[in-house]
């Protein structure tokens, strides 16, 4: 089973004379475990690809689907409680990490849990345990103004983890740090890829991070025109 | 979690300086309630301190508060005989301004026969007026001293007693002297005034050729004589005797020519209906545009405060958070905000009332109204915020 199914998804903008096709024809899967970028110059169509999996951006065309389900044919299906699936199934990761500043490196992860029905204890110890298992343990009453970027960074994707989603997608989640820590959350989310058997989707235009990902998604004009890594399909 | 206490511990002075800003104006609204009322309190505290059923005054006046009355003193015999009526009592009213100390001094003078009723209701320090001349009790908002001399018309009047809260219906603190010293400061003319109207009289009567000398001179002396006089009183008050018909006694001195007998309430009516209905409305307008004022105020806070939370309720909304709690972090600000608000305005206005110069008085069931209307305006005004917010889009929250 997949955990990101896309079929030939297509996104126009407008109608008529004015439609602007920002997505065309995508097609590719993605396996757990699996560690993907997207890989374009800015205005190629990678954050409409990403919103649209992402479930923020309703595809015009095309088949969309989340760990096996169907979620879009030609549009959303009907009945689907669209939020639900986004806190259960997704976890974001931003390329300014947009934490919420008035709460504490711990309660950034919490509201997470909350949010997705997670009692307020159970919250406060998962999130805990998180924050430490990314080296956070001295941070977890520290307001994001209080950390460094890359502590944000990192606050952010135990915000993205916490309830353990099959589809991780991250927007450009380097380009706000220096090499070395750029270095170090992509070696982080290629280690939760692995450890938490989740698909992690990295929109970048970071050609210094293509290193560690298995598979890259050349996308050019809103299409998918290459495809490196060790397997996959397009 | 509670994201509006969060948000809040957070932005803490910015809140907590807001909150107080706010329960200053709410401190205002309050205190303008508290005037209005004041201001019925004042204007019934002759009328109520007096506990008179009826007031008797000069034909086709409205009482010695409203307009000028003048009636003569002995006619409190002819009521007090009227059937029904257990205790008839003349009284004087005048508002006197003298120069105290450099300053303009306003008070209300009250002059009452110290055998009858009307007079100070409560000795709180001193004594009452137990010599018929040249002594008064003075409300305690005169600021004077027992002891103290005040001078009046021809004499000097010797502070013996303070009494409460009395105010005339325009708030100055009231003053009691004996009848027959309130009937000389008021009534009581001066010697070229009195030598001008004698020289007059007597003009006039030399005219009148069929009188003979000693005869205009015998009348000369009794037209001085009336136009002299200071038994005259501005009222005479009634109480009724237990089981009495107040509409009957009521009838049966309405009748008699030139005088007219008016009832506590219809009093009570004429003061406040006519005195103090327009005073009533401007602070009614008041209030209103100060709660206008609260409520723009809150809701560009709230609004503010939403569009610096734009990027915090796009992500909320991206990782799937739902409507209700976005929602309930706006109201529960805006909610807190208020409450905080008018605590601060109450505590204020309670630290503060007995210091104005004119009476307020706090009702619980106005500062009650006043919290449930902060709430209403409180949640209306979030309502900017929310929308706002509910049309925040999940994709904002991504990019740089």
């Amino acid at each position: 089973m997949y955990a990101i199914e896309v079929e030939r998804l297509t996104k126009i903008y407008g109608k008529g004379e004015t439609a602007v096709t920002a997505l065309s024809d995508a097609t590719f899967q993605v396996r757990p475990g699996e560690l993907v970028a997207i890989l374009g110059p800015s205005g190629s169509g990678k954050t409409t690809l990403l919103t649209a999996i992402g479930l923020i951006n309703e595809p015009t065309h095309g088949r969309l689907a989340i760990g096996g389900a169907t979620i879009a044919d030609e549009g959303w299906l009907r009945g689907l409680d669209l939020k639900k699936i986004r806190r259960e199934r997704l976890g974001f990761i931003f390329q300014s990490h947009n934490l919420i500043p008035f709460l504490t490196a711990q309660e950034n992860v919490m509201v997470a849990l909350e949010i997705n029905e997670v009692g307020r204890a159970e919250a406060k110890k998962r999130a805990g345990e998180l924050l430490t298992a990314l080296n956070l343990g001295h941070r977890l009453h520290n307001y994001p103004s209080a950390l460094s970027g890359g502590e944000c960074q990192r606050v952010a994707i135990a915000r993205a983890i916490a309830n353990r989603p099959q589809v991780i997608l991250a927007d450009e989640p380097t380009a706000a740090l220096d090499t070395e820590n750029g270095k170090n959350v992509m070696g982080l989310l290629k280690k939760l890829a692995v450890e938490n058997h989740s698909a992690i989707l990295v929109v970048t235009h970071d050609h210094r991070m293509v290193e560690g990902f298995d598979r890259i998604f050349q996308v050019s004009d809103g299409r998918i025109v290459g495809e490196t890594g060790n397997a996959g399909s397009a | 979690m509670n994201l509006a206490l969060r948000d809040i511990r957070y932005h803490r002075g910015r809140f907590i300086l807001t909150s107080i800003g706010l329960g200053l104006l709410l401190g205002v609204v309050m205190s303008m309630g508290g005037i209005y009322r004041g201001l019925f309190a004042d204007a019934l505290a002759v009328l109520n301190s007096t506990k008179a059923d009826l007031w008797v005054v000069q034909q086709d006046t409205n009482g010695p508060f409203a307009e000028n009355s003048r009636i003569p003193e002995d006619i409190r015999y002819r009521i007090a005989a009227v059937p029904g009526v257990a205790a008839a009592a003349p009284l004087s009213f005048e508002t006197l301004q003298i120069d105290r100390q450099g300053k303009p001094f306003r008070f209300f003078l009250i002059g009452y026969d110290l055998n009858g009723f009307g007079g100070p209701p409560a000795i709180i320090a001193g004594r009452s007026i137990r010599q018929k001349h040249y002594e008064m009790v003075v409300a305690k908002a005169m600021k004077m001293a027992l002891g103290e001399k005040i001078h009046l018309g021809l004499h000097d009047y010797t502070v013996v007693g303070i009494t409460g809260k009395i105010v005339s219906a325009s708030g100055d603190p009231a003053a009691y002297v004996s009848l027959a010293d309130a009937q000389e400061i008021q009534f009581q003319k001066d010697n070229d005034a009195i030598r001008n109207d004698r020289e007059r009289i007597g003009a006039n009567l030399s005219e009148i050729q069929i009188l003979t000398p000693a005869q205009a001179g015998y009348l000369k002396q009794n037209v001085a004589s009336i136009a002299e006089t200071t038994h005259i009183v501005n009222t005479v008050v009634a109480r009724l005797a237990p089981g009495a018909d107040l509409g009957e006694v009521q009838e049966r001195i309405g009748r008699w020519n030139h005088f007219r007998a008016i009832s506590s309430d219809e009093q009570a009516t004429i003061l406040t209906m006519g005195m103090i209905q327009k005073a009533k409305m401007q602070l009614g307008l008041f209030r209103i545009i100060l709660l206008v004022i609260s409520a723009v105020i809150i809701s560009l806070i709230i609004y503010t405060s939403t569009l610096d939370k734009i990027r915090v309720i796009a992500t909320l909304k991206l990782i799937g958070s739902q409507n209700r709690v976005i929602v309930g972090m706006i109201l529960q600000q805006s909610l807190l905000m208020g409450v905080i608000a008018y605590a601060v305005g109450w505590i204020l206005i309670s630290l503060t009332y007995e210091h104005f110069p004119r009476r307020i008085v706090l009702e619980p069931f106005d500062l009650q109204a006043l919290f449930v209307i902060v709430i209403a305006i409180c949640t209306i005004s979030s309502l900017v915020g929310i929308r706002k917010a509910l049309k925040v889009e999940p994709a904002e929250a991504l990019g740089g």
